[in-house]
Parts: structure tokens; C-alpha cells; sequence
């Protein structure tokens, strides 16, 4: 019978990985032998402290201890399998082995991210050798002097009878084409603009790196409560520009929405996203964003929020629990997020919920709203917004969603794009 | 006078090593470097061959070359298509549009001077 892993068997399997006696673990963190056990069975919740202080004691990143950490785990791990069908593996073992031994799952999904964003990386390099004209003309450049230089020496090596003027002549030729060569092959590889750093070998994108950076920072920017931009001295001038993109349109909806009067009324309503706008006179989308972008160290409730383009591409999001979708192509289309996007102007509440073991039921407010004025004649712009959030249990029948097409189990599902390995 | 080749190039040094080559092979060699204007030079030296690069300023060699076969003069003359992109897909098109020969960058002296020979054989 599958079952969920709580914090406190992750405790023990950690103690007993490592070959610590209860007694002595309960003794480090200055608790009773008794009430450790307890914890072990999950007959009492930890958190906060407690667990921050277990988790240094057993040398693991306390995220690894905390509830909910398999099923944040496992789909990723399902997704780097399918990524390699000629390797056969123990699909059975897979959640025994994110329970036992967390830190490999974690570095193999890791890993397995990091080949994903390679290959976009490679992808759009090729792309960009295909059909950028400025690298076409770049590559012509190059290869037509390599060709002039070789001709000319091809000359001056087989023709030994070639007069002084000639010879001349075609010794300055290869001199400066030999020159131009060197110009242009550095303005290739400028165009190329392969930057990689060495030690930290990372080629994300500035939205990887940008999101990396929130994820640092508790998806939390300070700054736009007051309207003010942050100071990263730490990204490169590309992430720091989406950051403070993102800083601006912070600001600009906790200017609408200050944090105070904000908060008290989200408390009034039970974090109600429709009563908000009412009471506010915004925008649902701005709500939506605002519920997600409060001071982590203030008491909220944990919410995520995904936000997408028309082309369903995901343009931000802040996970929350095993929630998270998938960038570009692989989110599943059955998300709240993209069932706005089929009527703009809609809002669409579900509760939702991942097939799988005792995976977390979220509730979901989604809303496609036009960016930007509204013109006449012109394309409107969409971006669909969606809240999540934790659903109340036993509230409602939560509605499927799948993790994406690869690893999900869900049956004669018309929306599937992929046979899943599962 | 003998036998006329029309290199169209806009690189100054292969037109300079080109036209040095086959004028030794005893060849009177016209050049012109502007796709723009590459037709003209056509009618106006009416060359046995034409030696003919894909970029070039002002118009592509593969529009010229549809130019050359589409006028009934320059229909059958052999054309020689020059490129730094040796693509199977740019050889086909170069072929689809009625190239004699697709010869990729950098190529040899030797290769040129060989084709050039072939082509104007018969």
C-alpha cells in the first residue's frame, strides 16, 4: 500500500543512514529520547526550529526533511528516466528511493535539469547558425578569406617561375587577408556569444538565472513596496534586467494594493481573490499576483502563483509544494492557467489535484487578461495568471492534472500529446 | 583572344588568385563583383563559362543563375555556382535552378582549373 512520506519517517531513515542511536540524536537537539520517537512515527508535526536544527544535525538539507518533499521529487525523477528509455530501471523503487537516500534523487534531478537546459541551449545555438543572417554573413566572411589565403599560397607554392611583382602582390594579399580573418573569426564567435564560466559552468538563460535568483530571495522583492528597484550586484546585466522587470510590475501592483490595507482585508476574506478585486477595485490578475507576492516572513498562507503568454509559454511562476509547471511544452494543458487562455476575461476557480501518491489538492484562480493599453486595430496582447494554493481537505473533489504527458498515468486523456513511460 | 570566363565574386583577393590561374591556363578572364548589375556584364562579355558565387552584394548568385537560365542566350551556358554553405539543401537548390556545378569554399586551384577544363570541353 503506497503511503505518503512524512517528516518524521525522513528523520529516522536519515538517523539510521547515518548509524545514530535515538538516544544520542535526541541528546544533540536537546530533546527527550521519548518525544524523538514520537516525532519518528509522525505522532507529533515538526517544523520551524526544530526541524532546522534535526536537519543540521543530519548533515541534509532540511528541505529534504520537510512533508511533501517526495512528491516534488518524484515527478521530476520520472521526468529524467523517460529521458533516457534505453536505461532500465526499477521503477518500483523510485519513491524508496527519493525516502531513502533524498540527497541522489535530488542530485539526479538536478542533473537531469541541467541536461534539459543544455540542450535548449544547443537547440537555440543551432537555430540561430541556421537563420541569423548577421552569423550567415559572419560565416561567408570567414570561409571567402580562408579561401582567397589558400588560392593565393596555393599559387606561391606551385608556381616557381612567378615573377617579383606577383610574387609581392600576392604576399600582401595573404597578409591582409590573414588579418581579416582573424577579425572576422573573432566577430563570429562574438555572434555566437558562447559565454561560459568556468567553475560555476553555468549557461542558463537570464530567465533561468533570473528565477534561480528569486528562488534565493523567497520569490519576495522588498523593494517593490516602496516602489524602488533591487540592487543585485551578484547577475549578470541580462537577469538583472528581468528581475527589475519583474521589480517594476511588483511596485506598480503593490502600489494599487498596499501591503497593509492589503493584508488586513486578505485576512477579512480568507485570502478570497474575487472579494479582493471587489473591495479594491482591481483587476483580478493583479490580486492573483499580489496574494503571491506578500512578505514570506509574515504569516500567509503558502501560495503559488504561474503566469503564461498566449503561446502558453511560461513567463514566471513561484512554486509552492510539488507545484511547479513545466517551462515551455511540457505542462499539462489541463491546468486552470491554459483554460483561461480559451476564454480571456473568464476566471476560473478548480480544485486540482495530481494523480499519485497523496499528491497535494490545490486550489486554483486563473484569469487571461489583455498587457498593456488597448488599442484599436491592433494585436492584443494575453497573459493568463493563476494563483495556487493549498485546497482545505475534503472541501470538493479535486479535478485531475497531470505532471506532464511523459510521466503521467492518467488514461484516455484527450488533451495527452506523448505515450507516457508510466 | 582566348576563350572567356566571367567570374562574378565580390571577395577582391579569390577574383585577383582566380583570374591569376586561368589566365596562365590561357584564358581571358572577365570579373565583376555586384549582383546588381551581373546580367549586364553577362551580355556584355558573353563568356564561354561563368564562375559564379551565391552571396553577393545586391542580388544572390541563385537569382541570377534563374535569370541566366531563363534568357535564351545564357540558357545552356555552364555555370559554375562558388559557396561557403556546402548544405545538401543548397546544392539541390543550386541544381533545382540549372547549375552545372556546385563547388564549395575554400576549394583548391587545382579543383577550379580541372572544372573550368570539363565544363568547356564540349
Amino acid at each position: 500500500m503506497a503511503y505518503r512520506v512524512l517528516a518524521g519517517t525522513r528523520v529516522r531513515n536519515r538517523r539510521l543512514d547515518l548509524g545514530v542511536s535515538q538516544v544520542d540524536l535526541a541528546r544533540q537537539i536537546n530533546i527527550s529520547g521519548s518525544y524523538l520517537n514520537l516525532i519518528e512515527h509522525n505522532r507529533r508535526r515538526i517544523g520551524g526550529a526544530l526541524l532546522a536544527e534535526l536537519a543540521q544535525v543530519l548533515k541534509i538539507d532540511v528541505a529534504l526533511l520537510e512533508d511533501g518533499t517526495t512528491e516534488a521529487v518524484l515527478g521530476p525523477l520520472n521526468e529524467a528516466a523517460a529521458a533516457f528509455p534505453q536505461v532500465r530501471i526499477e521503477e518500483a523503487k523510485a519513491e524508496s528511493l527519493v525516502e531513502r537516500f533524498p540527497g541522489w534523487a535530488s542530485l539526479i534531478t538536478a542533473q537531469a535539469a541541467r541536461i534539459a537546459q543544455l540542450e535548449e541551449r544547443t537547440r537555440t545555438l543551432s537555430d540561430r547558425l541556421a537563420h541569423d543572417t548577421q552569423i550567415a554573413n559572419s560565416l561567408h566572411e570567414v570561409i571567402s578569406t580562408a579561401t582567397a589565403i589558400r588560392s593565393t599560397a596555393s599559387i606561391l607554392a606551385e608556381t616557381p617561375d612567378l615573377d617579383s611583382d606577383w610574387q609581392s602582390r600576392f604576399h600582401s594579399n595573404i597578409d591582409t587577408d590573414s588579418e581579416r580573418l582573424a577579425e572576422s573569426s573573432k566577430a563570429l564567435l562574438g555572434f555566437l556569444d558562447m559565454e561560459v564560466e568556468t567553475g560555476s559552468g553555468a549557461l542558463a538563460t537570464p530567465i533561468e538565472a533570473a528565477e534561480a535568483a528569486m528562488a534565493g530571495r523567497g520569490y519576495y522583492i522588498p523593494e517593490a513596496e516602496t516602489q524602488t528597484l533591487p540592487d543585485m550586484p551578484d547577475v549578470d546585466d541580462a537577469t538583472r534586467g528581468v528581475i527589475q522587470g519583474w521589480a517594476v510590475r511588483a511596485g506598480l501592483d503593490a502600489q494599487r494594493l498596499p501591503l497593509v490595507p492589503f493584508t488586513q482585508a486578505a485576512r477579512a476574506v480568507a485570502y478570497d481573490p474575487a472579494r479582493l478585486a471587489a473591495w479594491f477595485q482591481v483587476p483580478l490578475e493583479v490580486v492573483l499576483r499580489r496574494l503571491a507576492h506578500l512578505p514570506p516572513q509574515e504569516d500567509h498562507p503558502a501560495m503559488g502563483v504561474a503566469e503564461c503568454d498566449a503561446a502558453g509559454v511560461v513567463t514566471y511562476q513561484k512554486p509552492v509544494l510539488d507545484f511547479r509547471l513545466a517551462r515551455a511544452g511540457a505542462a499539462c494543458p489541463l491546468w486552470p492557467l491554459y483554460q483561461a487562455l480559451t476564454q480571456p476575461g473568464r476566471a476560473v476557480r478548480r480544485v486540482v489535484q495530481m494523480p499519485g501518491v497523496a499528491r497535494t489538492s490545490f486550489e486554483c484562480f486563473a484569469i487571461a487578461a489583455p498587457v498593456g493599453d488597448v488599442v484599436f486595430g491592433a494585436e492584443q496582447r494575453i497573459a493568463a495568471t493563476m494563483l495556487v494554493r493549498p485546497a482545505k481537505e475534503g472541501a470538493e473533489t479535486p479535478g485531475i492534472v497531470g505532471p506532464g504527458c511523459r510521466v503521467c498515468s492518467i488514461e484516455r486523456c484527450e488533451s495527452r500529446r506523448h505515450p507516457s513511460i508510466i | 583572344m582566348g576563350r572567356r570566363v566571367l567570374l562574378i565574386e565580390d571577395e577582391p583577393n579569390i577574383i585577383e588568385a582566380i583570374s591569376f590561374l586561368l589566365s596562365r591556363d590561357g584564358w581571358t578572364v572577365h570579373t565583376h563583383s555586384d549582383g546588381e548589375t551581373a546580367m549586364e556584364k553577362v551580355a556584355q562579355s558573353a563568356p564561354e563559362l561563368i564562375i559564379l558565387d551565391v552571396m553577393l552584394p545586391g542580388r544572390s548568385g541563385y537569382d541570377i543563375l534563374r535569370d541566366l537560365r531563363g534568357a535564351p542566350a545564357t540558357a545552356n551556358v555552364p555555370v559554375m555556382m562558388l559557396t561557403a554553405r556546402g548544405q545538401a539543401r543548397d546544392r539541390e537548390l543550386a541544381e533545382s535552378l540549372g547549375a552545372t556545378q556546385f563547388m564549395t569554399k575554400p576549394f583548391s586551384n587545382a579543383e577550379v582549373l580541372d572544372s573550368v577544363r570539363t565544363l568547356t570541353a564540349s
